[in-house]
Order: C-alpha cells, then structure tokens, then sequence
C-alpha cells in the first residue's frame, strides 16, 4: 500500500496527474469509500486493502472530463469495465492514468457477520501483501477466518490476474477462481418452473428500489435512465407489486447485456443481499451458448453481440425449452 | 363462485406486435380473404420488429396481456434491411430470460410471417391463441393489484 501511496503522490508532484482517484477509510475498518485525492495530506487517509471491492472505473465517466489527468486504481476486473467505457465513448483515455493495483480477492464483512463476529474494532490480515488468516478483534475477543472463506462470491468466479489496461501495475495479483462462473445458474435453470419462480420471487420481493445497482453498475451509464422516466411503470419507486421488481431486474440486466463485464458490483451493493449477478450472468451464458464466448470488455474493438447478427442466428422459439430436453 | 361464472369461458388476450411492411399486410390479407383468426387478438402496428423493446412486451403483460406475439418480415427480408435480425437476437435472450424467472413457456413467441401469408397469419394467431387458452390466465406477470 505504502508503495502505492508514494507513487500516487509521485505523479502528482511530478505534474503527470492533478488528482488520484482511490479509496479514504471509512467509518469502520471494513468500509472504505471511493474518494478524490489531490493534496500529499489527503494521502493520510488513503487505504488500499482487501474490503477495497468498488470498481472505480465509472468514476472516470466524470473525472475525466475534468481538467487535467486523473490517475485511477484499477484491480484487473475493473479494468474490463473500463475498457467496455472505452468502447462506448463513455471516458476519455486521454485524460485517464491507469494504475493497475494488485488484488488476492477482495472480502465480504457480510461473510463475517454470517459467521457470527460482532462489534468489529479492528480487523487486521486484510493488507494487499499479507498472505494468511483474517484476524477480527472484536469486542467479544479476538475471532479468526480464513482469507478465503471471506472473499466476496464474485471472486470465487475471477476473471484473472492480468489487466487488460493500465499504464503501471503495481503490486502482485492473484487468480482466485476456484468454482465455474455458471454453477448458480445451471442450478437454477435445473429448477421447475414454479420453483424457479417462487426463489426470484422470493428473492425480488427483498427488493427495496433503492437502485443502488443501478447506480454503481459501470455499464449502465446512461445519463438519462429509463428508470427516471415518470411515465414509466417501473420508475424510481418503491415496488407497489411483485411484478414490478420482476420487471425492473430483468429491464436492468437486459440494458447490460452483452456488455456487463461480470464485474459483481450489482451483488456486492445490495443492501438486501439479492443475488442480482444471477440475472447478468444468465444472459451471458445464452450470449455464450447462442452466439459464442463474448467477454464484455476484453477487447475495447470488439462488436457488443447484441448489436451484431448473423444470418443463421438462433430462432427465439428454439431458446426456450432447452433444459427440458 | 356466483352462477353465471361456472361456464364462463376464458377469453385471453392476446397482444400482437405486427411489423407495419409484413405481418400488419398479413393480417389485412387475411381479412380480405375471409380467413378467420380470434378476436383476441389486438394488434399493434410497428415500423419494424426491431421498434418492440423488450420492455413493450413486459409492459403489456403487465397490464394484462395473456400472451404477446411478435410479427416481423422473414429473416432477409426487411424493409429497413436488417432491423429483423437484431429483433432475433433481442427476442432469443428475452424469452429465455423469462423462461429462467420461472414463466410458462409459450406464452412469447415470434413469427417470421410476410405480406402475401394472409393464411399463415391466421393459422398461427389461431394456433397461439389456442396455446394460450391451454395455458391460462396470465399470473406470473401481471400486476395483481386490482384482482383478487
């Protein structure tokens, strides 16, 4: 962290960057915020460990209209939502100096609270070097978890340790895929149709229109949003009905098809804990399956599949019923 | 259950986007030619089966619809030239994505039906409003505010 910390305020002195984009500590040890650096002293409460989870890449959006360069921490995931922004105009990398930060996996204090650890004071292991157990001190005494068994579920499913954009990396990464990206789904989709039904109903119901993932999703960058739309039925509302939930996620999910990078910020942001990556990843298996393997982001020349056709595509009857056979 | 709903038969709707240089000609053909298809059926001009967003045919279950059948030109001949082929795709993702939510199959469906099909145009309507009569009332995807 500390080598990051003097290289940022190295370009800043040097004059390359006028300002960093990272992450300040929070209230709580396992709550940093996105956060604006452009002084040495604002460095004080810089932090880069492993509750760092936000993608900054949408912040660029509006960074990079700003004068001068802004130097911007991207762990190798973030940096397939920055090249998807690329793709669609939506950043200027002119304007942009990408820092590639190293990344274990980053770490999920829900996980703890599901294990039962309670009045948090400091929790330490969690630094971007260490390689060992998390150590809670707690006001209860002193709890212990695995790094591993803390990770967000996102990075259960890494894309991998390289980026696919930067101008320096800094610090190590890690590839911490240890179970196929598509398990959930293909679960799912083995349901009944009631059952199927009845888990996104149960799920959606959690729902409390708060659009917080539609606010951090770095794909959905629209500066007017449907959603904002008062003459629509699903607009910026507590859900006053089941199917409106229903309608607002599949809306979502089908405004980022075919570019949602996977990134898990949908996921990680929910305050109600609803697997919303399920709906993205859903539509990138059949982008995968009807129109063969697209990564969204990989590759900033690439055609979105759904901007792009063949003559022999898939006929929307033979989409259905699949999991049937 | 009062008397006069015992053998009240189910009357779907049914909601039918057809595209305004094929299927909107189909269904005209049909008419003049005196084939039949139900009367359920409501149909909704559009320019091109690429004009129906995904969120069109959300909606108008939503507000009720049994079932919603998309009506484009066949694959290769569209007026806009490709407008069809982008429909395809948007359709093929929608439907499976509903499928996944747990919604009965069968109640989406496209045809690739053109100006001249007057006879395809009212087969397939009576065949899907059978299909949807099969299925029933539309639960899954309405808004049940008002019913009940």
């Amino acid at each position: 962290m500390q080598e990051l910390i003097n290289r940022l305020k190295e370009l800043i002195a040097d004059g390359t960057v006028v300002r960093a984009i990272g992450w300040k500590k929070g209230d709580m040890p396992y709550n940093p915020e996105p956060a604006y650096f452009e002084k040495p002293e604002d460095f004080d409460n810089f932090v880069y460990d492993g509750f760092c989870g936000a993608n900054l890449s949408k912040m660029m959006i509006e960074a990079a209209k700003l004068e001068g360069k802004t130097a911007v921490c991207l762990k190798p995931c973030d940096t397939y939502s920055f090249n998807q922004l690329i793709r669609e105009h939506r950043v200027n990398r002119e304007n942009t100096y990408i820092i590639g930060v190293g990344c274990r996996g980053k770490l999920d204090i829900e996980k703890a609270r599901k294990e039962g650890i309670k009045g948090i004071k400091s929790i330490a292991g969690v630094d971007i070097e260490g390689d060992g157990d998390v150590t809670f001190d707690t006001i209860y005494g002193e709890k212990k978890m695995a790094y591993k068994d803390l990770m967000l579920d996102r990075c259960h499913v890494c894309k991998g340790k390289d980026h696919v954009i930067f101008d320096e990396v800094i610090g190590e990464s890690k590839d911490t895929a240890d179970a196929d990206r598509f398990e959930e789904v293909i679960k799912i989709e083995k349901m009944t149709p009631e059952e199927r039904f009845a888990f996104f109903k149960s799920e959606l119901s959690k729902c409390i229109r708060c659009n917080a993932c539609r606010n951090v999703c770095p794909a959905c960058s629209c500066r007017k949003c449907v959603f904002d739309n008062t003459k629509f039925d699903s607009q910026q509302k507590a859900n006053v009905d089941s199917f409106e939930e229903k309608m607002f996620h599949i809306i979502r999910a089908f405004h980022v098809a075919g570019r949602c990078t996977d990134c898990g910020e949908c996921s990680r942001v929910c305050p109600e804990g609803i697997p919303l990556h399920l709906f993205n990843r859903k539509f990138i298996k059949d982008i995968d399956t009807f129109y063969g393997e697209f990564q969204a982001g990989k590759d900033p020349e690439a055609q979105s599949p759904l901007t792009d056709f063949t003559f022999d595509d898939l006929e929307p009857k033979d989409a259905v019923g699949r999991g049937d056979k | 259950m009062p008397m006069n709903e015992e053998n009240k038969e189910f009357r779907p709707l049914i909601v039918a986007f057809c595209c305004n240089w094929c299927s909107y000609a189909g269904a005209d053909l049909a008419g003049s030619s005196r084939l039949s298809y139900p009367a359920d059926v409501k149909i909704i001009r559009v320019p091109c089966s690429g004009r129906v967003n995904p969120m069109f045919i959300l909606r108008a279950f939503e507000r009720g619809a049994d079932g919603v059948i998309i009506c484009g030109c066949h694959p290769g001949d569209c007026h806009y030239s490709t407008g069809n082929y982008y429909a395809r795709r948007r359709m093929a993702l929608l439907f499976s994505m509903l499928e996944y939510i747990g919604v009965e199959n069968g109640r989406t469906r496209v045809e690739w039906c053109s100006a001249a099909e007057g006879a395809k145009f009212s087969k397939t309507m009576n065949e899907f409003c059978e299909k949807i009569k099969s299925l029933g009332e539309n639960v899954r995807l309405g808004d049940l505010r008002c019913k009940n």
